[in-house]
């Protein structure tokens, strides 16, 4: 057999172990480092979401300075270091267009999906992150990955329907497993050989696809869009076994992570922080050994269910009852949760920017998109809701910068985000939140 | 729509009609009847099937993906959801972990009536007979005569690649775990021969959601059978089966999985308490609450027949050691479960002062008249209290560290006199203070912060002291029992009643009140009535009704 670069990081099919001598050097790499030599295809941009809930401080995180140098103020310090990869967005509101507010869910579902929802659970349109990963996870074992650091599977913003939610696992052992469990193809392994087992399954997955068309003339419109649904999760699981019959492309990033224990789970702040922990680590890993392109962080929960070991109450129970101490303009205990959100912020961040990878660092090819679902949860105001774009996203945006939206949709936000990821779109959201305005300070 | 949905309490929050009933012995009146269905299997009923089918020593191992909350029930959610890539993936590795064991040595005599003429090569007869049978049971119909080809063609496709007859079965049965036939309950609708121009269910779906309402799991052979006969499609033979059904233990596994479903069970998954303030909270406590429950109620409406309305003040119930250390009741350690009666006078009476009521409708360190007072409206009175308003300003509302203010009932005070708030919390926190001598995990106390707490409550215009007061005023409330009827009815049909239903649902409370609200009555009622398998229209329109699309998921606030 002759091996070449090309022929090894296209992978071979059709039985026999594949050999391959070659680590993954830098020669894979073009000369400025930012694309696969073989292929020319550029190191891909991930994209992520962070989620907390309850908000910020309102005057104690928005700096004073507009655009490039701006301050930290106090609830974001824990980032500083990230300052210049780093912008922060404020005073974008959500539009609830006379159809109420939905307490700890209209803001986040106006930023996801671009339009205020009809209720608790129902959602106009997709959240954007699915939009992102129909275009730009298709080549990935995992179309998107989604995890909650607060316990409850259910805790997940990621849908495309109000019936398609696509739930969070809480288990940071369990995450591990579904990655890089027994399934795993280690790009980087000397051997490959494709497992007769996965062809079988795959071959056999066709006699479900051929069911397709006569189930879905034998149902209602509606529930001909849930049953489309799982025929597209079919296909998303033929490829998932496709790509396991493939010798994955050597990636010099890609460690393989140790494996967690069973830790224990809850809303407890130890509890979440050490669990955030582990999955922000074993998120950067399944990025840089592309299981995945997109992913969803949840750190707590709407409602943030954050307490503390021995206190009667919730960070969202705080919000609402703490009285607002004078001279720091705060609430004390609901701030000891607010800076422990931040600190997980910086924890993703740092897992991210820990994992070296072509030029820089996952953290330069990536746009992370961290966000709540009110400002001040006192109140569950929707105005100027905190959102921070972190990552380089490849050289395609500018970051550093601090955004006053002056009242603006929170949706400008979601349409940037998706053109620079390469979405085909002008124009995003509805009602008075509908925008084809783009934050053009970001954009290269 | 329901008359009882209709008394939304978004509008004003305020006054609440009582329900007037159909005068009884009326007979049952027309029924439009609503659209088919298209249930994904929830996870207890997928345990349920698989060890019918191939024995309760069957593992499943792997996650499923939460159901949704509809109108008030998991079961009408299923009837909206759908499968995700991960959850597939999921589906994926349950059902080949099941097919590996089902076919393995040890199972392998139970679960094949047919040997193979060499267990390393295909063989068609023996493939046929084993996918045609449990595929029936797994589709809830026979297998066409196609489909039933092309799993045994994955059968010998598989057995070819791998060498081995049985890994060539697994491959073809983890395929029928993980198809649509299997993972959704589709139903199917036929012209109804004996009301022209009228639609009903057929005779499989019939006796599907017949066995899911009851049983919670797929039709046995006997059900099967008088669906393919087209007994089920008769008077005599619905009955027959209904009989032979609500006579049957397995009752008991369909009320359980109703209830767990209505009382909202769902959620002690990941129920959390603070361990320094209740440290005898434990996962184990978790499950014997919910399992104390769910004995009290089958034991009183199955086993002695009862009253529905004396569920909120029963005090006969069942307990555990552990539970035990919570009511203040010694259990005997060693015989596990113990029937116990609260003598008269304890503040326990009715399952509302149990501790799977009265901890997961509280926070994770302390108790909520709030939450507590909107469980009984929207759980037990189906009433629907509407979410706070967004940029509403609560700073009045509670200061915990204020010296005056020292009790929940003083606290809660503040909330409902403050005008933006009051509007809703003076219909919730009342009911939920008079459980206030409750702790957040359900413990009896008498003071809180060293202040005696005072446990009146008002429900509507009722006044009342304690839990106890709270229970007697639910027994006699009206809202309660429709409540029973319209969930019961929505949990079978899987989806909530419709307008055209109106007359159908009045009729329904009228033969529960006159039956003296026997829940096997009710039952028997819905099961073998037109009403429940008249489906209104093409089964191909769109599926949401408009009580559906009037009704918000639930959620936190």
């Amino acid at each position: 057999m002759k091996f070449d670069r090309r022929t090894a990081l296209r992978g071979m099919l059709g039985g026999g172990a594949v050999s391959v001598a070659l680590p993954f050097l830098d020669c894979f790499l073009n000369t400025n480092g930012t694309a696969i030599a073989a292929t020319g295809a550029p190191l891909p941009v991930r994209f992520g979401t962070w989620f907390w809930g309850c908000g910020l401080t309102p005057g104690r995180w928005i700096p004073q300075k507009i655009g490039a140098g701006y301050d930290m103020a106090p609830e974001l310090k824990p980032i500083e270091a990230f300052k210049d990869r780093v912008s922060i967005f404020s005073g974008f509101k959500a539009n609830t267009d006379g159809k109420g507010a939905v307490p700890h869910y209209t803001g986040s579902m106006s930023i996801m999906t671009g339009a205020p929802p009809k209720g608790q659970g129902m959602v106009e349109a997709p959240t954007f992150d699915t939009i992102v990963a129909d275009t730009i996870g298709g080549q990935s074992r995992f179309r998107s990955l989604e995890v909650t650091a607060t316990g409850n599977p259910s805790d997940s913003n990621s849908r495309r329907s109000s019936a398609v939610i696509n739930a969070s696992e809480p288990s940071p052992l369990a995450f591990y497993t579904r990655i890089f469990g027994p399934e795993f193809k280690d790009p980087n392994a000397a051997d490959f050989k494709p497992d007769p087992k996965v062809m079988v399954r795959k071959s056999a997955l066709s006699a479900i696809k051929e069911q397709r068309d006569a189930l879905l003339l034998e149902v209602g419109a509606a529930d001909r869009v849930r049953l489309d649904e799982y025929f597209t999760s079919i296909r998303q699981l033929e490829q998932q076994l496709d790509i396991q019959l493939q010798k994955p492309a050597p990636l010099e990033a890609c460690k393989m992570p140790g494996q967690p224990g069973n830790t224990k789970v809850g809303t407890q702040i130890e509890d979440v922080i050490a669990n955030h922990k582990l999955m922000a680590g074993l998120m950067a890993q399944a990025l840089a050994c592309n299981q995945t392109q997109v992913f969803n962080v949840m750190f707590g929960d709407a409602t943030s269910s954050l307490r503390k070991t021995g206190n009667t109450t919730t960070h969202h129970q705080l919000t609402h009852e703490e009285p607002i101490d004078e001279k720091t303009g705060a609430q004390p205990e609901a701030t000891y949760f607010v800076e422990r959100i931040v600190e997980g912020l910086q924890t993703m961040l740092v897992a991210m920017d820990s994992v070296r990878e072509g030029d820089g660092t996952l953290l330069d090819h990536m746009l992370l998109l961290a966000y709540s679902e009110c400002s001040f949860a006192k109140v569950h105001s929707l105005e100027s809701i905190p959102m921070i774009v972190a990552g380089r996203a490849n050289g395609k945006i500018k970051s550093g910068l601090h955004i006053d939206g002056a009242g603006d949709p929170v949706t400008r936000v979601g349409l940037t985000i998706q053109q620079v990821l390469g979405v085909p779109v002008s124009s995003w959201g509805a009602g008075s939140m509908q925008t084809s305005k783009s934050v053009s300070e970001i954009m290269v | 729509m329901m008359p009882n949905l209709k008394r939304s309490l978004a509008a004003a929050c305020g006054a609440i009609t009582l329900l007037t009933l159909a005068s009884c012995g009326d007979p049952a009146p027309q029924s439009s009847g609503g659209p088919t269905t298209v249930r994904r299997v929830t996870k207890d009923q997928y345990a349920a099937i698989i060890g019918d089918v191939f024995g309760t020593d069957i593992k499943i191992q792997g996650r499923f993906d939460p159901d949704v909350r509809e109108s008030g029930l998991l079961a009408i959610g299923t009837s909206h959801v759908s499968v995700t890539p991960s959850n597939l993936e999921q589906y994926d590795s349950i059902a080949r972990s099941i097919a590996a064991q089902v076919v393995d040595e040890q199972h392998r005599a139970q679960s094949f009536g047919c040997k193979p003429a060499a267990a390393t090569a295909s063989d068609d007869a023996c493939a046929g007979q084993f996918l045609g049978e449990v595929g029936r049971q797994l589709y809830r119909r026979p297998l066409t005569g196609a489909e039933l080809k092309a799993q045994v063609a994955v059968a010998n496709e598989a057995t070819k690649a791998l060498g081995n007859f049985y890994d060539g079965i697994a491959t073809s049965l983890a395929i029928m775990l993980e198809s649509p036939r299997f993972l959704f309950r589709e139903e199917t609708a036929e012209a109804d021969p004996d009301h022209s121009g009228q639609m009903r269910l057929t005779a499989w779906s019939k006796a599907t959601r017949l066995s899911f309402f009851l049983w919670n799991t797929t039709p046995d052979d006997e059900l099967l059978a008088a669906a393919e006969s087209g007994a089920l499609n008769t008077k005599s033979g619905l009955k027959q089966q209904v009989d032979r059904m609500l006579a049957s233990p397995r009752l008991k596994s369909g009320v359980r999985a109703f209830f767990t479903d209505m009382l909202g069970f769902d959620a002690m998954a990941t129920l959390a308490k603070d361990p320094e303030v209740y440290p005898k909270f434990t996962p184990t406590l978790v499950g014997e609450a919910q399992e104390q429950t769910l004995r009290t109620l089958t034991d009183h409406l199955l086993a002695r027949n009862g009253d529905y309305r004396d569920v909120f003040t029963t005090r006969h119930t069942f307990l555990t050691p552990l539970l035990g250390a919570i009511y203040r009741v010694p259990v005997d350690a060693k015989t596990g479960w113990e029937a116990h009666d609260f003598p008269d006078g304890d503040p326990h009476s009715g399952i509302q002062t149990e501790v799977s009521f009265l901890a997961l409708h509280s926070h994770p360190g302390r108790s909520s008249s709030t939450l507590r007072g909107k469980a009984v409206r929207e759980i037990l009175l189906c009433q629907q209290v509407p979410t706070p308003p967004a940029n509403v300003n609560f700073a009045i509302v509670q200061d915990t560290k204020n010296a005056s203010l020292k009790t929940a009932s003083d606290r809660l005070t503040a909330h409902r006199t403050q005008p933006t708030c009051a509007g809703c919390h003076k219909i919730i926190d009342p009911i939920g203070l008079s459980l206030e001598n409750f702790d957040g995990l359900g413990g009896y106390r008498s003071d809180e912060n060293g202040a005696a707490i005072d446990a009146s409550g008002e429900l509507d215009a009722f006044k009342f002291e304690g839990a106890a007061g709270l229970g007697k005023t639910l027994h006699d409330n009206p809202a309660a029992t429709a409540c029973l009827v319209n969930r019961l009815y929505g949990y079978g049909a899987g989806r909530a009643p419709v307008t055209g239903e109106a007359e159908w649902m009045k009729y329904l409370q009228a033969q529960f009140a006159a039956k003296g609200y026997r829940l096997p009555d009710l039952m028997r009622t819905i099961v073998t009535s037109d009403a429940f398998y008249r489906i209104s229209a093409p089964s191909k329109q769109d599926g949401t009704t408009q009580a559906e699309a009037a009704s918000p998921r639930e959620g936190k606030s």
